[in-house]
């Protein structure tokens, strides 16, 4: 079995004068995990929908194996669909509820009782396929829910949230299973999600949404450490924002001139102009503290206002010329205290600079 | 404090029931008159009812409308209530013109129909009490389907489609069962309505059409006999084994789903 291809081409949407997706393109190729990554009302599910036909599409093309399927109603799709509150059939028991796709093609009982218990054997619940979905635990009703899309091979799965409505352990082993079942099954899976360490662990690439744009399209390193704007660096993970002017440009070595004259060093891509204005990101655990100030690489000046002990790290909150700065240190390191002058100090590989 | 509770309910049960516990004894009275003491106990007023040729003829007639009209209705009023359920323009307003027949005054009602059936040859005929008594029954399965709709998440029904089932495998597969329960019991109001409905059917029914609730009220007005407290025994269990049947069904429905 081969696994499919997607294509949106210029796919706009607008309900009335609110346009909620806006001439989108995106290519996913067959077996990839794409995640859709933004925050509410980003456009995110509003894509996945028109691609699972629920909605329909204003204007653009979608294309599954280069057939345009705009106007194929849903049930012709072939799409196997995850939603956040599971949407199993509350009048079957688990076994009917994974079955049901496959009645639906026609298939013979033996054949379907067959598939049924190696799907269910799969998501492990298997010894509770006579139960009702009521009897369930929220966890287990998604797996059921997860066997009853994977079950009759559809071309791709797609998933809003579904992991949204569990708590955060059992989210965390759905992740892991998840994406141990897409390794195994190498179907391609979309996979609609705001919550960005969920797409960093998941995906192949991630779809990072704002406004109805992508805007940015990247693997999971692509998107932390090289983001393309300042949404994007500041809805992935937590970062310090410096602005400045760009000083010289060239072949990814920038340099940016601080408001208060301070000049630092990073890599930027192509296009930033000479005398622009520019944002500098620094992750909080790519910098160190330093009492003096150190020889090699960047270097800020500042103050430490708190220490917040976080388990796996240690957060010191700095009060820098330009405002607050986080970094993340090692338990290991040694601790400045509250107040102290110290050194910022932060390579310029891991300096990456942004138009604003 | 859970004493008192109990003894809320209690008064509130014999509220609803005196006036059944009043009458129902005097069904199998022996005596001539509906009144207590009840001399001895006897079935002749149900004998009476088999036997004598107008109250047979009643409650032939209520087996005829009643059934027919729980049938149509609860067809009619499904229909409305998928109807209603999409998104339909003056949704709010259409529901308002279904449910009017239950504030319209049953008078009025009557009036309107009575002139209207005249001029459509339907007076004095069954298919005229069975529509007047419909078009009562119709408010009670939409309000008891919407009911029983409003429950069902149409992510399932999407869920449904997106595996493979067509809008009308979804409807079959899906949307029926899960409203089902709301069916049932919008049928057995239906039912129970026609039964004891006699406004109506003062004005469409002819002599012919006399249902056993319409007899009842001339037998009260003419002579007070026993035959009436028998006469509403029948209807209260008629009604109590109809309602019965079909929560059975329900539960058989799903049960039959299940395996």
């Amino acid at each position: 079995m081969s696994h499919s291809g997607i294509r949106f081409d210029n796919v706009s949407k607008a309900y009335g004068n609110l346009r909620v997706v806006e001439g989108l393109d995106l290519d996913i190729a067959g077996g990839e995990f794409v995640s859709l990554l933004g925050p509410s009302g980003s456009g995110k599910t509003t894509l996945l929908m028109m691609l699972a036909g629920f909605e329909d599409v204003t204007s653009g093309r979608i294309l599954v194996d280069g057939a345009l399927v705009n106007d194929i109603p849903t049930y012709r799709r072939d799409m196997g669909v995850v939603f956040q509150n599971y949407a199993l059939f509350p009048h079957l028991d688990i076994a009917r509820n994974v079955a049901f796709p496959l009645e639906m093609r026609g298939m013979g009982r033996a054949d379907i009782r067959q598939r049924v218990d190696r799907a269910l054997e799969m998501v492990q619940l298997l010894h509770l396929r006579d139960r009702r979905p009521s009897q369930l635990s929220g966890g287990q009703q998604q797996r059921v829910a997860l066997a009853r899309a994977l079950v009759f091979e559809p071309r791709v799965v797609l998933m809003d949230e579904p992991l949204g409505a569990l708590d955060k352990q059992l989210r965390e082993q759905m992740q892991l299973d998840i994406r141990a079942i897409h390794r195994r099954l190498g179907v391609t899976i979309v996979f609609v999600t705001h919550d960005q360490q969920e797409a960093l662990t998941m995906s192949d690439r991630i779809a990072v949404f704002d406004k109805g744009r992508i805007q940015q399209i990247g693997t999971p390193r692509e998107v932390y450490d090289r983001p393309a704007n300042r949404f994007v660096a500041e809805f992935i993970g937590e970062t310090n924002l410096l602005a400045g002017t760009v000083e010289t440009a060239e072949n990814g070595g920038t340099a940016v001139s601080l408001s208060d004259g301070t000049r630092i060093e990073g890599r930027s891509p192509a296009g930033l102009a000479r005398g622009s204005a520019a944002l500098a990101s620094i992750r909080p655990e790519r910098a160190r503290l330093h009492a003096a100030r150190p020889a090699e690489g960047n270097a800020l000046p500042a103050q430490v206002t708190d220490i917040l002990y976080q388990g796996s790290h240690i957060r010191v909150d700095l009060k820098g010329a330009d405002g607050q700065l986080t970094v993340h240190l090692d338990r290991s390191a040694g601790e400045p205290a509250v107040g102290a002058p110290v050194w910022l100090g932060f390579a310029p590989d891991d300096c990456w600079i942004i138009s604003p | 404090m859970r004493w008192l509770k109990g003894a809320y309910a209690s008064l509130a049960v014999i509220f609803l029931m005196a006036p059944l516990l009043v009458i129902l004894p005097l069904a199998f009275t022996s005596s001539a008159f509906l009144t207590y003491p009840i001399p001895s106990f006897s079935t002749r007023w149900f004998i009476e009812l088999v036997d004598n040729a107008v109250w047979q003829r009643s409650i032939v007639n209520s087996l005829i409308i009643a059934p027919s009209t729980t049938a149509l209705a609860t067809v009619l009023g499904t229909l409305a209530a998928l109807g209603l359920r999409g998104r339909v323009p003056f949704a709010a307003t259409l529901r308002t013109v279904f449910l009017l027949p239950m504030v319209v005054p049953a008078v009025v009602m009557g009036v309107g129909m009575q002139v209207l059936f005249v001029r459509l040859g339907l007076v004095n005929s069954y298919l005229g009490v069975i529509l007047a008594h419909t078009v009562l029954a119709i408010p009670f399965v939409l309000i008891s389907v919407s009911g029983s709709l409003a429950g069902i998440d149409r992510r399932v029904e999407r869920a449904a489609e997106s595996l493979g089932a067509s809008p009308v495998r979804t409807f079959t597969r899906v949307t029926l069962p899960l409203m089902m329960p709301g069916v049932l019991s919008g049928a057995a109001l239906a039912f129970a309505l026609s039964l004891d409905e006699v406004v109506l059917t003062l004005f469409v029914a002819g002599p012919n059409q006399r249902t056993l609730a319409r007899q009842m009220f001339s037998t009260l007005r003419e002579n007070i006999s026993p035959a009436i407290a028998s006469a509403a025994f029948i209807i209260i269990v008629g009604t109590v084994v109809v309602t019965a049947l079909l929560f059975l069904a329900g539960r058989g429905w799903q049960r039959q789903r299940r395996s």
